[in-house]
This record gives structure tokens, C-alpha cells and sequence, in this order.
């Protein structure tokens, strides 16, 4: 019935239609969130060969398109989720499932896109909920391996693949790692001190990389560098075209890295940033865009007001720094969403904590063009909700990555309609 | 000289215990009072005398000497319980055996907790004091009010709430005793035997002093406080939280539970508790569960954060805990997500952070819904507690503010040294669960690697 009815909507729209295209699929009176050109009410966005073909509220429908009826819900883009291990572990405890974190302090050449695993059992848990493309981010050492933007459907990593990769760094720390950090204040800031030392000398080493491997290309040195896979890693933020993806909390140390940053003049993102709101002024000067931790990180000080975490991407927007929202979560980077709502609720306000999870993540690694909005030539990234996605009760309803319709389907919800009520079941 | 002294610790002594007594009265105006159990009351007043709630209805008029709380536009409802947490203590695990029933948290608890403070900003009123998971059967837990402000450990104490114990099913108690120490339990089938023979011997013991006391024959036989403790178990004088994960395990103590009479059980975390739904509404048995945590070990691996609402359809009734400082501070977005998953209704959603653990920690009678007669225990939010733009604006314990949003300076420590130095940053990224913390052995491996991790570890 249904069928015949869309059928005979197609069959109105034949006259109109001179190319009949069975894969486009259209989303009709909508609310198109669109990000970053306002909200449009009761529109179409048709999409055709994984992109946005057109949306607004004059779009020609070609026939043969699948209809998806959207009155009384919305249509937003993807969330992106700015950084966790999602893709790259399973079990958390169970070390052989575990692939974020390899040995060695100095290890940029490690791919987390090699490592991360289409078939996680986490992937659908975390799309399903409305966040579609993620950060897989490797921990360990100062320089842990290169992160790699996912999108969170695909067979192979490859077709997951996003489009953005970028090396990531432990700034030196001078911050207490809670309570089992049992290190002396002195035992604390020597370790620091040491790590930028070596980190100084690192940089200086992979500049000089830098200087033969061009000097040998434009023929001007006999040899080429010698085999040093760290070094080539590093090749990319060296020439400026990945950014260094710098993790750094205290206040002391954003500014330790603002500095390293100025000095060497590196295309660098901030991560994590605890202590933003302390030095807000500083970052937003020196121009450098954030990555912001987890909104649900305790205050770093007893002292601090209770809700600075909460309230710390705020503080830092408002001092005119761009910032992005992670989740960090992994299992349960699905939460991004919620995490996006405090930090509306504590000072971001709606609107600006969308952007950060959606456009800005896009900006700041550099995949705009292709993510974080809806726009006509971008990717069909997005899904449909009936509601505020931030807001629990909200349900969604449809998704689609690159185009691909996906299922709101993943085994929390298969354990559901297995469980509720227990089927097939037992008499006693 | 010395009388002198004495005075004077009477006197801070007296002072401090007449803080923990300390009862509010308060005049809450034109609120949507979300009492829980009898529905949503717009516009209305709340009158609470000596701590308690005394009148629910609208123009209700304050007696002199009352503060007066404007609640317009604001949403009133019963402070929120978190059946299982590990703040304002100063020790969680005593892993030097499988069966450590004697010890309690009573003993440990430590009011300066700034934990505390965050609970109370996030409307938290109440929380169970756990043991951790080390052990089979770990100790006696405390229920404790959030009376920030006091200083004496004591006056955390709810008084009049029932003992209750902490039992450990699963990896954890077979981790660190089988694994780690070489004795009973290293498998499940080691947990059940260490709860029955514990249980046994409480028993016997049980009933060696009852033929004592009733022949007074013989020298009386020797005394145990850790059988005392089994004793009162089995008496149903103590309830029972058991830490679990899988339904086989849950399926076991229910059996060993049934086998020796005990008849009120709470299966905390339970994240595979939706699996075995009708048999514990069967038992009569309750749950308390995360909202969404999961996969962080292997017996959470087969999860679903439809847990809550298939244990709720199935008439198992069941709250939402935190097992962290982090959580406890958003317990109404922890119930909201039951929304999501599995459509719960508000009042069911508040329920499971109210009156439902009030139930598991036996003290619905006086708290866990707004009803005449209840402890005067409130949190104000600005918008409907289930929003995620929900913001807890003023939290009320016995009728005293403890918290209120806009009067909050910026250091609310109780515990200050004026001349010490300013505190470093702490990065510490929640234990989630600090259910194993006090097992230093199994703590070496992450706090050697921890320097470089920024990331949180879900390590238990």
C-alpha cells in the first residue's frame, strides 16, 4: 500500500522529471538544521550518489526516488566526535583487544587507522545515536601515532576513512595524574622537564630530517636521510600539512605549548585543554583551535567551582577561541550528544554547542568541504530526529552515512527486543 | 587547666553534633513539584517544618522565622538517591580475604570529601556508602545524607537507615583472591562455595548461641564478629547489595539466598540482569544499574542500556546508580537516558533516582518522593530534571540548603590551609568504578603507565 503510494507520487512527479534516478532518495518537509545556514522549515534534501544534491524548499524530486516523510522531525548533520579510542579497542580490561596504546614514547609512525576494526561491536552502538564520523586517537608516549578521522560505517578501515589524519603529541606534563599518581611535586616537574628536552631535541632532529630529504630531492645533498621511520612520520606537520594534534590540561602548560608552538611555527590543535578557561585569553590570541575534553572531567582543583568542567568550552568560546567537543568515551563516545548539551546548558548555548560538534570538529581538521553541515556537494552524512538530538527523550529515526542508508540497529538494541520479553520463552 | 581543655572540646563537640541534627525550616513557593509517586503538582508550595515536609498545596503561608524559596518556573523534586557510590570514604577495599563481613564503612567515612560538595551540585542527597568488589563478601556499607558542611564523620550518618552489606559475584572477587592471592574463589563456582560455607558457619554459629542462651549449658561458645555479622544476614537484619554482572551469577545467589532463607536482595550493576528479568521479579529481587556503561571488561561485553526498562517491564524494580564521583553529580541525565532507551515515562525515569533505590536501601518510608511526612530532602532545577539543560539550581537536605547555585562561592573546600600553597592540577579522569580501588597490586600497572594516558581507563 505504502509502496503504490509512493509510486503514484512518483508518477505525479514524471512530467517534471527528465532524469529518473531509483537511488536518490528524498527526506520531504523536513526541518533541515542545517548549521551553517540557519534552519529550514518544512523543506526537502535529496540525496544522490552518497551527497547532498540539493536541499530547500524547491527541490525537484526525481522520479523513481525513495520518499522518507520527515513532517515533525529534523534533519541534522552527523556528529562528529573529536577524539577517543572508538574503532580501536573492544574490551577495555583484555589487553589482546586493545590497540591504542603500542610501545615506545616515540612512535608517530603508528596508524591508528590500521588498527581500527570495521566490525566493533561498539561502532552501531555509537552511530546509532546520531554521532557518525569519529577521531581515532592512539595513546601512549609523547608521540603515540597518527590519529585518523573515521566514519562510522564501512567494511575495510579505508572505506571508513574520512579524510584527515594528524600526529598526535603529549605536551609534557606538569599535572598530577589523580590519586594514584604517587610522584612528588619535584619527581613531577623534573620528569617535565626532561620530556621537553627531548622533546626540543626530537623536533630539532626532524627539522634537520627535513633539510636532507630536500636538499637530496632538489639535488643538492648525495644521500638521502638514513631509514628513521619516526622521523618520516613527522614529515607531514614538519612541512605543515598535517597539524600536530597537541594533548595539554594545566593552565602552565597550554601556555608551555603556545609557546613551543610560536617558536617553531607548527600548524598545531590543542586536545583535551582541562584548564582552558584559565588561560582562555592566551589561546584565543594566539589563534590556535581546541579540541576540548571530556565536559564531564571533574574540576582539576578542589577549589574550582564544581561546574568548570561543564562549563569550560564555554568559557573558552567566549574568549574567541574555536573550539570542538570529544567525547573520549569510546564504549561510549555515543554520549556525545549529551556531553554537547552541558556544555550548551552551562554557557555554550544551543546553537554554538552544534557547531562544535559538528561544523567546527569539520573546520579544524580539515574536512569541511565534505562534513559538519548541511549543504548541497557536501557528503550525506546526517540523520533524522524527532526532536533536539542533545535531549534524551529524542529519538532518531533514520540514518545515513555517505548516502548509505544504515540501520537504527545495533546488539544493545537486538538484545532488547530479544529480552523484553524473553522469546522464544519458557513456561517455567 | 585540663578542665578548660575539656570544656572546650565539649563545646566544639556539642556544637558539631548538634550541626548534624541540624533541621530547616523552609517555604518553597509556586513550584512544579514532581513528587514522584503522586503525581505532577503545578504551581504549588511546599511547607517543611523541622526538616520535614509538613503541608503540600498551593497559597501556602509561611510561619514566622521561616526562609521563603521562590520556585517559580522551577521544578521541585525529591533529592536524588545513588544506591551505590564510593565518595566520602577514605578506604573502599579490604582484599585480605574472600569474606571480610566484619568490617564497615561507617568506620572510614570522611566528611571533607569535596566529592560531597559536587554530589549536592548535582542534586544528589543520599548515597550508599559501598565496600568495593574485592571480596565475596566485602563489609557493611553506610547510607549517608550529604550534609556538606559538617565535619564530623558521624554526622554523614543517616540515622535509622538499615545495615546493608556488599557482596562481590564474578571476575573481581576471582581476579584478586584466585588470581592474585591463590585461594578461594578463582572461578564462579569458587564464589558460590565461599558464600555458602560463610553462610554455613554463620549458621552454625547462629545457632550454637541460641542453645546458649536458651540452656545456658556449658561455656558459651566463642565470639565471631564476622559470623555475628553472617548471623544477622541471615536473620534478614542486613540487606544484601551484590555487585554482579552476569545472569549465571545472579541466577546463583538467588539460589543459595532461597536455600537459606534470605529473602532481600539488590543486584548492583547487574548489566546482564535484563537476561534473567522474570526470575528476578520472581524472587522478589531488585536491581541497580547503570545506565549505559558497558564493554569496559568482559563481563559487561554483552550489555544493553535497555537494561533499566526491560527490568522495569518485566516488575523488577530497579534504580540507577553512579559507582563514581563523576556520575553522581548527573544522576537525572542517568535516568533520562532510560527515555531513550526503551521509552520509559518520567515518573518511572525520576523513580529510579529516587524512591526505587530509596526502596533498595530500605529507607522509602522517609524519603525518595515528596509526600507529607518525608525527610524534607529537594533539588530546584530550572528546567524539568529530565532535559539535558537541566541545571540543579539549590539542593535541600533535612530541610537546610546545602547548596545553592547562586549563593555558591568559588572554593567550597571545608578544609583549607590559608597559608599552603594553591593546589595542583589533578587530571584525573574518573575511575568510573571504584569498586577495586584499595587492591594496590592491580593498581601498580596502570599507575606506571598513567603518566602518558590522558584518556579514561575503565580498568574494573
Amino acid at each position: 500500500m505504502l509502496k503504490f503510494f509512493i509510486s503514484a507520487l512518483a508518477l505525479i512527479w514524471i512530467g517534471f522529471q527528465p532524469n529518473p534516478d531509483p537511488k536518490a532518495i528524498a527526506l520531504t518537509n523536513a526541518r533541515l538544521v542545517t548549521v551553517t545556514n540557519g534552519v529550514i522549515e518544512n523543506a526537502t534534501l535529496l540525496i544522490r550518489d552518497g551527497k547532498i544534491a540539493a536541499l530547500g524548499k524547491a527541490v525537484v524530486i526525481p522520479s523513481g526516488a525513495t520518499i522518507i516523510d520527515c513532517a515533525g522531525k529534523s534533519v541534522y548533520p552527523g556528529m562528529i566526535d573529536g577524539g577517543s579510542q572508538l574503532g580501536l579497542l573492544e574490551v577495555n580490561s583484555l589487553p589482546e583487544t586493545v590497540d591504542h596504546d603500542e610501545l615506545g614514547n616515540i612512535t608517530p609512525q603508528m596508524q591508528a587507522l590500521t588498527a581500527v576494526n570495521p566490525n566493533s561491536e561498539l561502532i552501531p552502538v555509537t552511530r546509532v545515536n546520531g554521532v557518525l564520523v569519529s577521531l581515532a586517537v592512539p595513546t601512549g608516549g609523547m608521540f603515540p601515532g597518527t590519529a585518523a578521522l573515521i566514519r562510522l560505517h564501512g567494511y575495510t578501515p579505508e572505506q571508513m576513512y574520512a579524510g584527515f589524519k594528524g600526529v598526535a603529541m603529549n605536551f609534557p606534563n606538569t599535572g598530577r595524574m589523580g590519586g594514584f599518581d604517587r610522584r612528588t611535586d619535584e619527581e613531577i616537574t623534573k620528569t617535565a622537564q626532561k620530556a621537553l628536552e627531548d622533546l626540543n631535541q626530537l623536533w630539532q632532529q626532524a627539522q634537520e630530517y627535513h633539510r636532507i630529504q630536500t636538499a637530496f630531492a632538489s639535488g643538492n645533498h648525495p644521500k638521502a636521510p638514513e631509514y628513521v621511520p619516526e622521523m618520516a612520520a613527522l614529515q607531514p606537520v614538519i612541512k605543515g600539512e598535517w597539524p600536530l594534534l597537541i594533548e595539554v590540561n594545566t593552565a602552565k602548560d597550554i601556555e608551555a605549548a603556545l609557546t613551543w608552538i610560536k617558536a617553531r611555527n607548527v600548524k598545531a590543535v590543542l586536545t583535551g585543554v582541562r584548564e582552558g578557561w584559565r588561560v582562555a585569553d592566551k589561546i584565543a590570541t594566539a589563534g590556535v583551535s581546541v579540541i576540548a575534553g571530556s565536559v564531564f572531567s571533574f574540576p582539576t582543583r578542589a577549589s574550582d567551582r564544581y561546574d568548570r568542567g561543564y562549563a569550560n568550552p564555554a568559557l573558552m568560546h567566549k574568549a574567541g577561541v574555536k573550539v570542538a567537543l570529544r567525547s573520549e568515551a569510546n564504549e561510549n563516545a555515543r554520549n556525545l550528544p549529551f556531553f554537547a548539551g552541558y556544555a550548551a546548558a552551562y554557557g555554550l548555548g544551543k546553537d554554538q554547542a552544534l557547531k562544535a560538534v559538528t561544523i567546527i570538529p569539520a573546520e579544524i581538521l580539515g574536512v569541511s568541504d565534505r562534513l559538519g553541515s548541511l549543504e548541497t556537494g557536501k557528503e550525506a552524512t546526517l540523520f533524522i530526529a524527532n526532536g533536539d538530538p542533545f535531549e534524551p527523550k529524542t529519538q532518531i529515526s533514520h540514518l545515513f552515512i555517505a548516502g548509505r542508508t544504515i540501520k537504527i540497529e545495533s546488539r544493545q538494541t537486538r538484545l532488547y527486543e530479544e529480552f523484553l520479553n524473553r522469546n522464544p520463552g519458557f513456561d517455567k | 587547666m585540663k578542665l578548660n581543655f575539656l570544656l572546650i572540646a565539649l563545646f566544639f563537640w556539642s556544637f558539631e553534633a548538634s550541626h548534624a541534627q541540624d533541621k530547616g525550616n523552609l517555604l518553597i513557593r509556586n513550584g512544579t513539584i514532581l513528587t514522584v509517586t503522586k503525581g505532577t503538582l503545578e504551581g504549588s508550595d511546599l511547607l517543611i517544618t523541622n526538616g520535614k515536609i509538613a503541608k503540600i498545596g498551593k497559597n501556602l503561608t509561611a510561619p514566622t522565622g521561616y526562609q521563603t524559596i521562590d520556585a517559580s518556573g522551577r521544578y521541585v523534586m525529591p533529592g536524588i538517591i545513588d544506591a551505590h557510590s564510593h565518595i566520602a570514604v577514605d578506604a573502599v577495599n579490604e582484599a585480605t580475604s574472600p569474606v571480610t563481613a566484619e568490617v564497615q564503612i561507617r568506620d572510614v567515612l570522611n566528611p571533607l570529601d569535596i566529592s560531597i560538595y559536587r554530589a549536592l551540585a548535582g542534586g544528589t542527597t543520599i548515597s550508599h556508602a559501598m565496600h568495593g568488589s574485592a571480596n565475596a563478601i566485602g563489609g557493611q556499607c553506610q547510607t549517608i545524607k550529604h550534609r556538606y558542611g559538617v565535619k564530623l564523620p558521624e554526622a554523614l550518618v543517616m540515622e535509622g537507615a538499615p545495615r546493608t552489606i556488599k557482596f562481590a559475584l564474578g571476575e573481581n572477587p576471582t581476579r584478586v583472591h584466585g588470581r592474585g592471592s591463590g585461594v578461594n574463589p578463582s572461578t564462579r563456582m569458587g564464589v558460590e562455595y565461599v558464600i555458602r560455607d560463610a553462610f554455613e558457619r554463620g549458621k552454625r554459629y547462629m545457632n550454637e548461641w541460641e542453645a546458649y542462651k536458651k540452656n545456658q549449658i556449658g561455656p558459651p561458645p566463642a565470639y565471631n564478629l564476622r559470623s555475628e555479622v553472617i548471623a544477622d544476614i541471615l536473620k534478614g537484619n542486613i540487606l544484601i547489595h551484590a555487585h554482579s554482572y552476569r545472569a549465571d551469577e545472579i541466577l546463583m545467589l538467588m539460589q543459595v539466598l532461597k536455600d537459606y532463607g534470605v529473602k532481600k536482595v539488590t543486584f548492583q550493576h547487574a548489566n546482564e540482569a535484563f537476561k534473567v528479568a522474570p526470575e528476578l521479579a520472581a524472587f522478589g529481587a531488585t536491581a541497580s544499574v547503570f545506565a549505559d556503561w558497558w564493554a569496559y571488561k568482559m563481563e559487561v561485553y554483552y550489555s544493553t542500556a535497555y537494561n533499566a526498562s526491560i527490568l522495569t517491564k518485566n516488575g523488577v524494580r530497579t534504580s540507577i546508580n553512579s559507582d563514581s564521583a563523576d556520575f553522581i553529580r548527573h544522576l537525572n541525565l542517568e535516568a533520562a537516558k532510560t527515555q531513550k532507551y526503551g521509552g520509559m515515562s518520567d515518573d518511572e525515569a525520576l523513580a529510579m533516582i529516587t524512591i526505587n533505590p530509596a526502596a533498595q536501601l530500605g529507607i522509602e518510608q522517609r524519603t525518595g518522593s515528596i509526600e507529607v511526612g518525608k525527610d524534607a530532602d529537594i533539588a530546584i532545577f530550572n528546567v524539568h530534571p529530565l532535559s539535558i539543560y537541566a541545571i540543579n539550581q539549590m539542593t535541600i537536605v533535612d530541610g537546610v540548603v546545602r547548596f545553592d547555585r547562586e549563593a555558591d562561592p568559588d572554593d567550597m573546600r571545608l578544609s583549607v590551609r590559608p597559608d599552603g600553597p594553591v593546589e595542583a592540577a589533578e587530571l584525573s579522569t574518573e575511575s568510573h568504578d571504584r569498586c577495586m580501588q584499595g587492591v594496590d597490586w592491580l593498581m601498580e600497572e596502570s599507575a606506571t603507565t598513567l603518566g602518558a594516558k590522558i584518556f579514561h581507563q575503565h580498568k574494573y
